[in-house]
């Protein structure tokens, strides 16, 4: 048996082969999330001219180069208000965001809030890797009390944003949370994100054994990979879980919220209706 | 030798992270000194697929061989 | 023609922006901008556009930036606070080629300022705002009347330049009310086509004859890739010391070969002039009024007004420096683009300076008083 046949995945048509290996550290688990954002694009049947991917700056954001589909890497932040821009200037277009924990709920964090408040019809997928991998491991919005990051030496004071609860409160209609290492699931919950006409916000966790692993004793991405396979609960568990069992580094995965309120673009269509300019 | 699966390594993708390794249920896979996955034991593999499930760098892929008994 | 409307400044603006084909606005309010992202609100809807207001300054700059992308034809509008915060995706738009105009109604600054109080003291903003090497086009007009074919003109050329435009106002004409006719037509450039097919090898930052691309829009099947990281003809990023060098230069090299076609300057009474006065905006309508005034009493003074105040108008001031004896530089600041005329004139003639910074627009005279010291009792 060769060791370099060369197996083709369906999937692989919606990266752009010759941009691959990626840049990520071995082990890191954007290169994850990023294959269950296209298996769900493909599961949903996406058109891969009719869909734009957006990212901010960041490990994260560096996926839309790898993803054969018209794709912006914007500034640090800003990938909301662009993928907005995106929308309301083409509505057909599925406008998908990539972002990270600092990206979107640091120096995009007022963007974010907006977005989810217009409920603006973007599918916005954060990986969360707990710290800002690119610059080296300083501590971001999302690390864990008590974590070590280069800049919390010795252990983060500030308290973590829940990045999910923050788009519900704010007004997302779609809001779910899924691992690495539920690979399937994760893509299960960002397919149904495209089929939410509206704001749809997927929490990915990710594993950044680098930047973030290594100064918290979780050195082996595989490691970081069972923590969440043993503290992550699907909902409906977790909601009857004991509060001393949720306070035990347990977090939700699954559909965490979803209403149905109307997007942004139906909504300016009714607005171009009462100025008299619809269809124009 | 009757192989219920074969697994396909790009070994230009990957980066020995060794996620495969750890999840595969049979033992069937390890790092190489160079940092690269190689199958150490190709006849216990059950073609389960979790190596190509989480592999972060789409460099391992299983596929059950038609027709075996697993 | 259209019937003869009364007209502010910042309402022309908006129109120009429209009859030019803007069909997509982002705003965020800010004193004295704020009128034009009024009337784009009123007016957009009603012709199938958009209209968004945005959470910040920032999220206003990055939505038209998604939209321009996506095909539409883009501004906004702020004034210098809100154009401070811009400042980072003006070079976002330099640097990956976005068209897009940002109109930008001076007050009173630094910092909070005075809002509602007229100033000309963003000029250097608007040429070195952003970080790192790039080129700019900036239109300052002085009339409702040529707001409305500033506009025009912004639109048109973010189009053709594939670049950030400034439409550099001053609360003067902003909120100043004229009688004006709009033209029913205006020549409109039209958003830049690839000329190549995927599988004919298309890059879209590969630049045509005029060095700038051809980038395909969103939406068009091309599968573009589009960073604010220096990339090279395919898009991608590249830290290649020459593609680096060749990104950087064609930048300026672009507006640079466009030459003196896209320095827009008007000279009044300057036949015979021996001394001229140069001002922009607001401040040259009081300006045309002291030299007036000058000539009324036989003094040889003209006017030098500039519409395009970056690219610099480098050549017009050098001639004018080697026709005049002196130059009066009028502006409402503690004296900004006086440096660039010094500069340009090359110790050809004097350069003098009337500067003005306490709130209030200039006086005729005032200026008149500017160039008598010039002229230093010479009244020829």
């Amino acid at each position: 048996m060769s060791a370099e046949q060369t197996a083709e995945r369906s999937f692989e048509r919606y990266f752009r082969a010759n941009r691959l290996p990626h840049l990520w550290c071995p082990g890191c688990g954007n290169g994850i999330a990023m294959k269950a954002i296209v298996q769900a694009i493909e599961k949903k049947g996406l058109s891969q001219d009719d869909t734009v991917i957006v990212s901010g700056i960041g490990c994260s954001s560096r996926a839309s180069g790898y993803m054969d589909f018209d794709t912006l890497h914007t500034a640090h932040g800003r990938a909301i208000p662009f993928a907005t821009g995106i929308k309301l200037a083409n509505p057909k277009l599925n406008v998908v965001v990539i972002t990270g924990d600092g990206d979107c709920t640091a120096i995009g964090g007022n963007h974010f809030i907006h977005g989810c408040r217009r409920n603006i019809d973007l599918t916005v997928v954060l990986f969360n890797n707990n710290i800002y991998g690119m610059t080296g491991g300083q501590a971001s919005p999302t690390t864990p009390l008590g974590a070590k990051a280069t800049t919390a030496p010795y252990g983060s004071v500030d308290r973590p944003f829940d990045a999910c609860r923050l788009a519900e409160a704010s007004g997302a209609t779609y809001v779910a949370r899924s691992t690495a290492f539920h690979v399937r699931h994760l893509s299960d919950m960002i397919a149904g994100g495209f089929d939410n006409k509206g704001f749809s916000f997927i929490e990915a966790m990710v594993q950044c054994p680098t930047a973030y692993g290594r100064k918290n004793k979780m050195a082996s991405p595989a490691a970081m990979m069972e923590w969440m396979r043993d503290h992550a609960v699907m909902k409906a568990a977790f909601d009857k879980l004991p509060d001393t069992e949720k306070s035990a580094g347990r977090f939700p995965i699954g559909l965490l919220y979803q209403s149905e309120d109307v997007d942004y673009d139906t909504a300016y269509e009714v607005v171009k209706e009462r100025a008299g300019g619809a269809g124009k | 030798m009757h192989l219920k699966a074969t697994i396909t390594v790009k070994k230009l993708r990957c980066k020995g992270c060794g996620i495969c390794v750890a999840f595969c249920p049979k033992h069937v896979l390890a790092v190489d000194a160079l940092s690269k996955v190689f199958i150490r034991d190709a006849e216990a593999c059950i073609g389960c697929g979790q190596c190509e499930l989480r592999c972060p760098d789409y460099a391992i892929f299983a596929d059950k061989v038609k027709g075996a008994a697993v | 023609m259209t019937k003869a409307r009364l007209m502010q400044g910042n309402e022309a603006c908006a129109e120009g922006a429209l009859a030019a084909g803007v069909n997509f606005f982002a705003g965020y309010p800010i004193t004295p901008s704020t009128e034009i992202a009024e009337t784009m609100a009123r007016l957009l809807p009603k012709r199938g556009g958009t209209f968004v207001q945005m959470e910040d300054e920032i999220a206003s700059m990055g939505a038209i930036l998604g939209a321009s992308l996506a095909g539409a034809k883009v501004m906004d509008a702020t004034s210098g606070p809100g154009f401070s915060l811009k400042q980072e995706l003006i070079g976002y738009a330099a640097c990956a080629e976005i068209p897009c105009v940002v109109a930008l109604v001076q007050r009173v600054g630094p910092s909070t300022g005075q809002p509602t109080a007229p100033s000309q003291g963003d000029v250097m903003q608007t040429r070195w705002g952003t970080h790192g090497d790039h080129s700019i086009l900036v239109l300052s007009p002085w009339s409702v009347r040529e707001t409305f074919d500033a506009s025009v003109l912004a639109v048109n050329y973010a189009e053709r330049f594939r670049m950030p435009v400034i439409l550099l106002l001053d609360e003067i004409v902003g909120h100043l009310r004229e009688r004006v006719v709009l033209p029913e037509h205006v020549e409109t450039y039209p958003r830049r086509k690839p000329k190549k097919t995927r599988a004919e090898g298309y890059q879209p930052f590969a630049p045509d004859d005029d060095l700038v691309p051809n980038v395909a829009d969103f939406g068009t099947g091309y599968h573009i890739h589009v960073t604010g990281l220096i990339h090279d003809e395919t898009g991608f990023p590249s830290g290649s010391p020459a593609v680096t060098a060749e990104a950087i230069r064609r930048m300026q090299e672009k507006i640079a070969r466009a030459g003196e076609g896209i320095v827009h300057t008007e000279a009044s009474f300057m036949e015979d002039a021996k001394w001229a006065v140069v001002a922009f905006g607001g401040t040259a309508r009081t300006a045309y009024e002291a030299v007036r005034t000058m000539r009324a009493r036989g003094g040889k003074v003209g006017l030098l007004r500039l519409m395009t105040i970056w690219p610099f108008a480098d050549a017009v001031i050098a001639r004018l420096a080697k026709q005049v004896r002196g130059i009066l530089v009028a502006e409402l600041s503690y004296g900004q683009i006086v440096h660039e005329v010094r500069r340009a004139a090359a110790g050809a003639c004097p350069v003098a300076l009337c500067a003005k910074y306490n709130m209030k627009a200039f006086e005729p005279a005032e200026i008149v008083a500017g160039i008598e010291k010039l002229m230093g009792g010479d009244v020829k």
